[in-house]
């Protein structure tokens, strides 16, 4: 026991130590939740597009101004040159053009189909797709409040006949559909898994690199107490980091808490063993630092990319779905954001805690096994 | 100069040796591009939902089958009550429940006038968002269809989309140019800053100082190895992109290679600023990792877009040397975009690097302590 002590004392110096490296330790993972929880939304703020209005009616400019009132839309040009309009969204100035060719006006009230013509820069996707249907909103308004007008005037029996299904939307959990409320118990997980991965991992292949591997292995220090006191102190690092980032979520960032705090720091606990004992595994797999760092960052992009952190997991392909049955980082991300968000407790996220400690005794099992107190 | 193509040879070696680090480094890429291009997606495909139908007629018989049939859902569950709902998901696989409330049909033929209730787990609002619009597609198609055999409503708007540059809106299009982004500051960056601050830990700092090399000797030395690499692993990406995933590739190459080269040396510059400010690894580790890293993936607008950001944040990612190297790839790729279009951002792009090799230079200290 005393030996863990003083292993722990020597750790904690030589963190501490390193004036470069408490700054990153602390004020860094809370400048990352600032600033990566607002950087990740989908939500749309204003788009600037282009008018090309050939009808210059009273119905054309009514179109107008709704799309501007919307406040998803900003009237960036007004031309009648369509050449003008593309070269603009060609450099990137605007990322729609609403067409609207002449005799729009008479079509609708001749009772007739009143094209007009939505162009979208679809470079990005899932922007494309917003604007469309925020703009189908808007149209399907304008429509139905036009049709209405029309029938007033020209009463057709048929019309009044149409079935309608009303759709009436709720939105559980999140009822603003507010994205920060999700993404911060995703990225909470993110920082902290940093800390357990590169911290503790490269800790050892530090020592290998720097040559005091040997004096620690001719000591009587036993290979469990060695990695305990390689591991405890970025535990504890890391545990208070997600203090501090549930902290500031839960009074900075207003996160709901339904769950309870100890189901999340139990698991977290469990986690940060999992991923202290994947970065010790490629520790003892490699010479170098920079190998190590190299491999670890590897695995860590692939993990938080397939993690269903910034796209949803169901969207994966089966055999991607998977994939993420082995990742550690899904897992937790899933558990943090049922028990804050939704109040899951013990009895759904079990069998994930399971996973998790499985995997966890696993590694470290690996790796204290792959760990000799010789050189070769 | 003979010394300085001595010590280029030893650089390559050290790095080439190393299998391990190598495979690493070529493989990445292929793996990255190979998830990316079929597992990370916004589109919605096989949604798990619930059906809670209090009515069970022909109307949501029909409706119930429609939403099955079609792709982005699979009907995991039907439900007999309200209560079971919260239970559902807060096990967290169902993403959504649709609730018809009794007497559907009746309540369409006789007050041509039914509600559904669309009850959706709004924990991911992106997905709640995307799997609602899908269910009101369906809806309303199917109300089309029950109103067409009555031949009403042939007035009306008749928007035409047309979607510019990505008409399928394929994720992957998208994805590429920010990948290249990440694994060139992955490689050039990263590796960079380490390897230099390596010499710095290990020691051997001191030799090469009171080698006869100049400092930019030893500088250049350490980056190009990288820059090679780099350039190689652009290669892959881009045939892979081109085809096995059939990315529409506009431009011209040469352009491409030219951009690509300067956002290298933008990297490899950020690399050497970071390990002349780093003394040990674990340092410029961190550093590049947190300071490099995620701004590139979340600020770039590699997958989030810039202009959905707060204000503030749009700002600081004018800092972000990847933000303009995506502009203007995706410009060249999907727009075909010619050198014209794409000066500004160019130039933006070389100020950044130049600045960073001049604080570099300035910061490369030529003495120990």
């Amino acid at each position: 026991m005393r030996t863990i002590k003083f292993l722990l004392r020597k750790e904690f110096l030589q963190i501490f130590r390193n004036r470069a490296m408490l700054p990153i330790l602390f004020v860094m993972p809370i400048i990352q939740l600032l600033v990566l929880s607002f950087a990740a939304t989908y939500e749309l703020k204003e788009v600037d597009f282009a008018l090309i209005d050939m009808d210059q009616s009273h119905l054309s400019r009514e179109l107008t101004a709704k799309f501007q009132a919307s406040g998803y839309f900003k009237l960036e040009l007004e031309t009648f040159d369509p050449s003008e309009a593309q070269e603009s969204m060609n450099a990137g100035n605007v990322k729609m053009i609403l067409r609207i060719p002449p005799d729009f006006e008479n079509n609708l009230s001749s009772g007739k189909q009143a094209d007009l013509q939505l162009i979208i820069d679809a470079v990005d996707g899932s922007t494309a797709g917003l604007i469309q249907s925020y703009s189908s909103s808007i149209l399907n308004d304008l429509n139905a409040s036009k049709l209405a007008e029309l029938n007033i005037e020209t009463p057709s029996p048929q019309i009044q006949q149409a079935k309608t299904i009303n759709v009436i939307p709720q939105n559980w959990y999140n009822p603003d559909l507010d994205y920060i409320t999700y993404m911060v118990p995703g990225i909470l997980v993110v920082l902290v898994s940093m800390i357990g991965v590169f911290l503790s991992g490269m800790n050892i292949v530090r020592e290998y690199e720097i040559g005091t591997i040997e004096q620690l292995n001719v000591t009587p220090i036993q290979k469990y107490q060695f990695m305990i006191g390689k591991l405890l102190p970025f535990w504890v690092i890391g545990m208070f980091d997600l203090l501090i980032g549930l902290a500031l979520a839960r009074f900075g960032f207003q996160i709901p808490f339904l769950g309870s705090l100890t189901t999340i720091l139990v698991v977290a606990g469990i986690y940060l063993i999992v991923l202290q004992s994947l970065g010790l595994l490629i520790s003892t797999l490699t010479h170098t630092q920079q190998q190590a760092m190299f491999i670890a960052w590897f695995i860590m992009v692939i993990f938080i990319l397939m993690g269903g952190l910034f796209t949803p997991i169901e969207s994966m392909p089966q055999w991607a779905q998977n994939l993420t049955l082995a990742n550690p980082i899904a897992y937790f991300i899933k558990i943090m954001r049922m028990v804050l968000l939704k109040g899951a407790g013990w009895k759904e996220i079990q069998f994930m805690v399971y996973a998790l400690a499985a995997m966890g005794s696993g590694l470290l099992l690996i790796s204290i096994n792959r760990y000799k107190k010789t050189t070769s | 100069m003979n010394s300085f193509a001595g010590f280029v040879i030893k650089e390559f070696k050290q790095i080439y040796r190393d299998k391990r680090t190598l495979t690493v480094l070529f493989g990445m890429p292929i793996i990255m591009l190979v998830l990316f291009g079929f597992a990370i997606r916004n589109e919605v495909t096989n949604a798990q939902i619930g059906i809670l139908d209090l009515s069970k007629d022909e109307v949501t018989r029909t409706l119930i089958q429609k939403l099955e049939a079609s792709s982005s859902f699979q009907i995991q569950a039907y439900l007999e009550s309200y209560e079971e709902v919260e239970g559902l998901f807060r096990q967290g696989n169902i993403k959504e429940v649709v609730v018809f409330e009794s007497d559907f049909k009746e309540k369409l033929i006789r007050d041509n006038k039914a509600d559904i209730q669309i009850i959706t787990d709004a924990t991911d609002p992106n997905l709640a968002n995307l799997v609602q619009s899908y269910t009101s597609n369906i809806i309303r198609d199917y109300v089309k269809e029950l109103n067409e055999t009555g031949e009403v409503q042939k007035a009306g708007l008749n928007p035409q989309v047309r979607m510019m540059y990505n008409p399928e809106l394929r994720s992957v299009n998208l994805f590429v140019p920010g990948l290249i982004a990440v694994i060139l500051m992955l490689i050039s960056a990263l590796m960079t800053s380490i390897s230099i601050t390596r010499e710095k830990e290990l020691g051997n700092m001191e030799i090469l100082l009171v080698s006869p090399l100049k400092p930019y000797h030893i500088i250049i030395g350490k980056v190009l190895p990288y820059l090679v690499l780099s350039v190689v692993n652009v290669v892959t990406i881009l045939v892979l992109a081109r085809f096995v995933f059939q990315v529409p590739f506009q431009g011209s190459y040469f352009l491409f290679f030219t951009e690509a080269i300067l956002f290298i040396l933008t990297a490899l510059a950020l690399g050497v600023f970071i390990s002349s400010a780093a003394n040990n690894q674990q340092t410029a580790m961190m550093v590049s990792l947190a300071g490099l890293l995620l701004p590139t993936v979340l600020l770039s607008g590699f997958i989030f877009p810039v202009d959905s950001m707060p204000v503030p944040l749009q700002i600081v990612s004018h800092a972000i040397p990847a933000k303009w190297f995506l502009i203007i790839v995706r410009s060249i790729m999907l727009k075909g975009s010619e050198f014209i279009l794409i000066w500004k951002e160019t130039a933006i792009l070389a100020g950044i690097t130049f600045f960073f090799i001049a604080l570099s230079l300035k910061n490369f200290k030529v003495r120990l302590q």
